[in-house]
């Protein structure tokens, strides 16, 4: 049983943001963040269409339910573990443009993995951002095993994990929210529901209209949202942290929402799905509508949306330049660090 | 020094590893109240309560996706998989994720965490109770696979694996359990992971083993003796990172090796100690090296008969390194 579905524009109102403990700045942030999330993805197909890099994997589409649910966490204590399409989450948590470009150039310097994965494939100890493979599902139990330590430490430390509904198959995702359930983990599943694993439709997925019912499975809230409705994210967020923080346990958030690319750089999403189909949800672009509801709480005036567009411009074009220049791993790069040493060379 | 078997030799390495350091926890089936199904971690539930002796539920890949998760949110993480045989389920977190946490990370993340499993037949265990999995794993960069023989090394190694910080697989044969009993040193006793040992000195013909095969092979070497056939036992204990300089080391002595496994031949541990010979010291052999192991089936049988014939024994053993002295 779905617990919440947040209406979409139904609360409307000049000052939503505030009503749910949000700053005009903190409001701002936010829609920068997902601003630089989709300027740096576009970025990355352009390159990769030019023949300058051989994969992308893109966030579009997805910003408002991967910002507005990082937003309710504390980046530097609290932990995510991604995944590939998170670009939002992580740029919250403290990563850069330049990371996310030289991770996307496989450069030697990509702190996510010295050039070793493919884009998409986030990782940082020092931003409490779990590194991530490249099968699915995996994270979930990592997340709940680092909310594992965090209890059995006493620290009030709350880890989301973000997958997708394709992901939500997998047995890993059964058995760690059966895990976070038994043990009231401070763990929040985020599944950003875009309707398709690769091209395979929700219906084939499961038989189910939400994957957010199965929490009453585990012991726990299920809440579906409207993924692209950033606030409302932040909302449904905002109540699963701090009840995990309360150590009331976990909460499963479905993020109704939708990809504008195809799958991958390697993938031709005509074969599966309809043009009109992906202009409808175009029209339901997340970034686009905060941006609406900004200017309506009168928080985005012309000039502090021509300042953000020139930062964020900037930022990407910075960080490719730099990327697309920065050396390449060494052939002696492909030995190391099988096991840990003390030292990167 | 106290006589201890192998399993409490575990037992006491694991509680005094908990007692020193916080920050390690055991996962597994039925470890908490009821001690583990072999009793391995008999009163630790009991001692360190249940934030660190933990019923997992039914689940391999929880058990060391959980693990892994605690691992890198600084704790040190012993995961036990009920048998050997039933780490399936888990090896996508195993291969796929604990094996390359660091090389994926290009060092950023380590996993300090030990998987332990009890393995190995002559149990009665039938297909799924007796299994050897260690070329499995050991085929696996990122992984270290240990298979102590003696109620000291397993103490010894288990500490060594706790103690490290990259995932250690940790193989405990049940026949030895409660069979294999022997010194344990007072302290510490760290046995370093990556060395091989000399369990007793030769100069005819080495045979090469570890878990229980050591003990036959051991049984074997005072046989011999009483042939007048001087053989060395080299115990490997630690699978990978193998003890290359070991191997070479008793192939280049006694110019004989015999190679002894229960896990199947193809691709086994067996083969390649062959191969490290052959690379390294070929013109030192006044053999060809030979090896003895379970058959080519799939896993072994329940009834008597095809168990013993599926089990390499001290009788077998003995035969073939006759057959090698012979040479
Ligand atoms: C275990 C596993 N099987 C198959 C794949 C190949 N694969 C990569 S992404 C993907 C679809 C994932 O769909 P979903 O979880 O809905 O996430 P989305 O890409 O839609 O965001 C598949 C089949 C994989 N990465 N891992
Ligand atoms: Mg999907």
């Amino acid at each position: 049983m779905a617990l919440k579905t947040t209406e979409v524009e139904a609360k409307g109102g000049q000052s939503r943001h505030r009503s749910l403990g949000l700053s005009d700045e903190q409001a701002l942030r936010i829609y920068e963040v997902m601003r630089l999330a989709r300027a740096v993805d576009e970025r990355m197909w352009l390159i990769n269409r030019q023949g300058r890099a051989p994969f992308v994997i893109s966030c579009q589409g997805q910003e408002g339910a991967q910002v507005g649910t990082a937003a309710a966490l504390r980046p530097g204590s609290d932990w995510v573990a991604p995944y590939y399409r998170d670009a939002g989450v992580v740029l919250w948590f403290g990563m850069t443009a330049r990371d996310q470009m030289l991770s996307f150039f496989a450069r030697r310097e990509d702190p996510n993995s010295g050039g070793r994965q493919m884009p998409g494939h986030f990782g940082s100890r020092r931003l409490h951002i779990v590194t991530g493979g490249s099968p699915v599902a995996t994270q979930l139990l990592h997340a709940a095993g680092v909310a594992l330590a965090s209890k059995q430490r006493k620290e009030d430390a709350v880890t989301a994990a973000f997958f997708g509904e394709g992901a939500a198959s997998q047995g890993d995702t059964h058995e760690a929210m059966n895990f976070a359930g038994i043990h009231k983990l401070a763990v929040v599943f985020v599944c950003e529901n875009n309707g398709y694993a690769i091209s395979v439709p929700q219906s084939h997925q499961m038989a189910i209209q939400n994957v957010a019912d199965r929490a009453a499975g585990y012991g726990f809230p299920g809440v579906v949202v409207d993924g692209n409705d950033v606030l409302a994210c932040y909302e449904v967020a905002r109540q699963a942290v701090d009840r995990a923080r309360r150590g009331e346990g976990p909460t499963l958030i479905e993020a109704k929402t939708y990809r504008f690319t195809a799958h991958s750089s390697d993938d031709d999403d005509k074969r599966y799905r309809q043009a009109e189909e992906v202009a409808i949800w175009r029209q339901k672009d997340p970034i686009q509508r905060y941006a609406i509801y900004l200017r309506e709480a009168g928080i985005l005036q012309d000039p502090v949306e021509a300042e953000i567009t020139e930062r964020v411009n900037q930022q990407v074009d910075d960080a490719t330049d730099y990327a697309e220049q920065a050396p390449d791993p060494t052939p002696d790069d492909l030995t190391t660090f099988v096991f840990k040493q003390e030292h990167k060379p | 020094m106290a006589v201890k078997t192998v399993i409490e030799a575990i037992r006491d390495g694991m509680d005094e590893e908990m007692a020193r350091d916080e920050s390690v926890f055991l996962i597994g089936e039925d470890v908490g109240n009821r001690g583990g199904v072999f009793l391995a971690s008999d009163g630790l539930y009991k001692k360190y309560g249940e934030l660190r002796v933990i019923d997992s539920p039914l689940a391999e890949s929880c058990i060391v996706g959980v693990a892994i998760g605690a691992a890198v949110n600084g704790m040190r993480p012993i995961a036990e998989i009920q048998f050997a045989d039933f780490i399936a389920p888990a090896m996508n977190q195993i291969i796929e994720e604990a094996a390359r946490f660091s090389y994926r990370t290009a060092g950023d993340f380590n996993l300090p965490m030990v998987i332990r499993a009890p393995w190995g037949g002559g149990v009665h265990g039938a297909l799924y109770h007796s299994q050897s999995i260690e070329a499995m794993f050991a085929h696996v960069p990122g992984l270290k696979v240990v298979a102590p023989g003696t109620p000291a090394d397993a103490k010894g190694l288990l500490k060594a694996a706790i103690r490290d910080p990259d995932p250690v697989l940790y193989l405990e044969h049940k026949r030895t359990y409660r069979l294999v009993k022997g010194e344990v040193p007072e302290g510490d006793g760290v046995v370093p992971i990556g060395k091989a040992d000399v369990k007793r000195e030769g100069t005819d013909l080495s045979l090469i083993a570890y878990g229980l095969m050591l003990t036959y092979c051991l049984e074997v070497a005072e046989k011999l003796a009483a042939d007048g056939i001087s053989a060395e036992v080299l115990d490997l204990r630690t699978i990978r990172p193998i003890d290359r300089a070991a191997i070479i080391a008793t192939a280049r002595k006694t110019g004989k090796v015999l190679v002894v496994h229960e896990d199947t031949p193809f691709a086994g541990v067996a083969a390649e100690v062959m191969a490290i010979i052959m690379e390294n010291a070929f013109d030192a052999l006044d053999a060809p090296v030979m090896r003895l192991t379970g058959p080519d089936v799939p896993a072994m049988p329940f009834n008597h008969v095809l168990e013993e014939a599926f089990m390499p024994n001290p009788e077998k053993i003995l035969a073939k390194a006759r057959e090698l002295a012979a040479v």
